[in-house]
């Protein structure tokens, strides 16, 4: 690996650690968020070129610290100006900290930072976006790529999720035990968002995106690390690790989508099948059964069949049954009838559908047009399956998914 | 998710209102401008120039033949282009009413170059 690289790998290791310390020792998340942000920036530039300090945390910490009494500074000279009050004594006293001073309760401030930037008060783009930058590291730039938007906006909607944050009232501390689980769940939420973010834009124009779901399978990994008994954690961890080892096989090399069936399974990735297996059967086995553990054992059994027609069809069936009863929701209920449709034939599948019609929520979305496309065509008719692959090619707003809906469709004619 | 806010305007509509009245209407959108880009919703905005710099230009006896101005008939013309990125359709929609007033206001979402496979 480069230099940049391995800097840069370190640097986004370090970020929640120095931002943990900071906040510890300043409060005010909002201004250490900024303090940090640069001292990465400048770490990004000298560490490269000049080589990595003795101890890199330490350095990040004072440089931090330094921009920090600035910016207090500047904060308290301004407000003296305009309130006239009499001076107060600096209360700067910064000394540069041990190398690692505050290292053993830096795996404690990772996760705290986890449930702040994952705060309840902001909406999911918010939290996915200040968890990108002040948990995982990367600078606005970075996650205005991936999200294809100006850097000027992605900036602004950083700094209004710190002013959500800060009007929340929120502080720099673990959430309390009776809101934890709720608050996990939430953390969990915005993982599985960035990572999807990133797997659906695995080809074509916007690599950039792709990265995001290295990223979330990153921060998943230190979840795991720093909650090994937490079932749910490892059953996200595993789903992700089951999912992105198929990403080699699922699109061609011109952008297009291959669907699960017609996937080249000698190109996902093996170890990360295994990984992902070992961690959900081991976990199945201790924790309490959630819906990421049930959806990791789904592409669990996918991941384990050599040809698409060994998929062991009866046992996703089962999954789902469970899923649907832990967890309902009409994307589980599409996914079910799939299933279903497999193991007792496309008319049982249809006939869960239609249940889905009158549920309304559904109503008009491109994937319930797909599946009954799907499951029409199954089952011979193809003029019906026609009709809803192009009004599922009609609806959705992704260019490949068209792309791919249309060419069933073609499929089809008389 | 990402959407283009179309606002069609009629310029006869327009240039008849009273100074103040006008005035109003620049003033909402601006602040609605502000308001997006301070939430961090706020893309890009294209303003057309008057109808009567366009050129409009399809295909007569095989060749692509120029005309003046927009298709024919209607009076109302695109007047300018929002591009958004809000939680999801309600928003937008949200955001189409306030820019209402003499102005029809068309809401679509753009394509993405990712999608799931199936």
């Amino acid at each position: 690996m480069s230099g940049a690289g391995r800097v840069e790998d370190l640097l986004r290791e370090l970020a929640p650690q120095v931002l943990g310390a900071l906040v510890r020792r300043h409060g005010q998340f909002d201004l250490c968020e900024d303090a940090v942000q640069e001292a990465m920036l400048a770490a990004a530039v000298q560490w490269p070129r000049a080589g990595v300090p003795e101890h890199p945390r330490g350095w990040l910490v004072t440089v931090a610290s330094r921009r920090m009494t600035d910016q207090v500074r500047a904060e308290r000279a301004r407000r003296r100006r305009e309130e006239t009050v009499a001076a107060r004594t600096p209360a700067d006293a910064l000394v540069a900290p041990g190398p690692d001073a505050d290292l053993p309760s830096a795996a404690d401030d990772t996760l705290t930072l986890l449930f702040l930037c994952c705060h309840p008060a902001l909406s999911p783009a918010s939290q996915v976006a200040l968890t990108l930058r002040a948990v995982g590291g990367l600078t606005t730039a970075e996650v205005a790529a991936a999200f294809l938007v100006p850097e000027a906006t992605m900036a602004q909607r950083i700094s209004r999720a710190k002013q959500t944050i800060k009007a929340a009232g929120a502080r720099f501390a673990p959430p309390p035990v009776e809101e934890r689980a709720d608050r996990l769940r939430v953390v969990l939420q915005v993982l599985y968002l960035i990572f999807n973010e990133g797997y659906a834009a695995s080809s074509g124009p916007d690599l950039q995106r792709a990265e995001l779901t290295t990223e979330a399978i990153r921060l998943a990994r230190e979840l795991h690390r720093l909650l090994p008994d937490g079932g749910e954690v490892a059953g996200l961890l595993a789903l992700m690790l089951l999912t992105d080892a198929r990403r080699p096989a699922r699109t061609l090399p011109d952008g297009s989508l291959v669907p699960l069936a017609s996937q080249d399974r000698s190109r996902w990735d093996a170890a990360a099948i295994a990984e992902g297996v070992a961690l959900v059967t081991a976990t199945l086995a201790r924790a309490p059964i959630g819906p990421y553990q049930l959806q990791a054992a789904i592409a669990a059994v996918h991941d384990e069949a050599a040809r698409a027609e060994d998929t062991d069809w009866p046992q996703i069936l089962v999954l789902y049954e469970l899923l649907e009863r832990l967890a309902p929701s009409p994307v589980v209920t599409l996914n079910h009838a799939v299933a279903l449709a497999m193991v007792r034939g496309p008319r049982a599948g249809l006939d869960l559908l239609a249940t889905l019609d009158d549920d309304g929520r559904l109503a008009g979305h491109h994937r319930l047009d797909a599946v009954r496309a799907h499951l029409l065509e199954l089952a011979g008719d193809p003029a019906g399956a026609r009709e809803h692959y192009r009004a599922a090619a009609r609806r959705t707003t992704s260019l490949p998914e068209q792309r791919y809906l249309e060419g069933r469709a073609g499929r089809l004619e008389p | 998710m990402k959407y283009v806010v179309l606002i069609y305007s009629n310029p006869a509509t327009w240039g008849a209102l009273p100074a103040g009245e006008a005035d109003r209407v620049i003033r909402v959108h601006n602040d609605l401008i502000d308001e997006l880009t301070g939430s961090g919703e706020f893309l890009n905005i294209y303003r057309l120039a008057h109808a009567d710099n366009a050129r409009t230009v399809a295909l007569r006896d095989g060749v692509p033949a120029v005309t003046d101005g927009p298709f024919g008939e209607s009076k109302e013309v695109l007047a300018s282009l929002w591009e958004i990125d809000v939680e999801g359709l309600d928003r937008a929609l949200e955001i189409a009413g306030v820019l209402t007033p003499y102005a029809t206001v068309e809401v679509r979402p753009l394509m993405d170059a990712a999608g799931m496979e199936m």
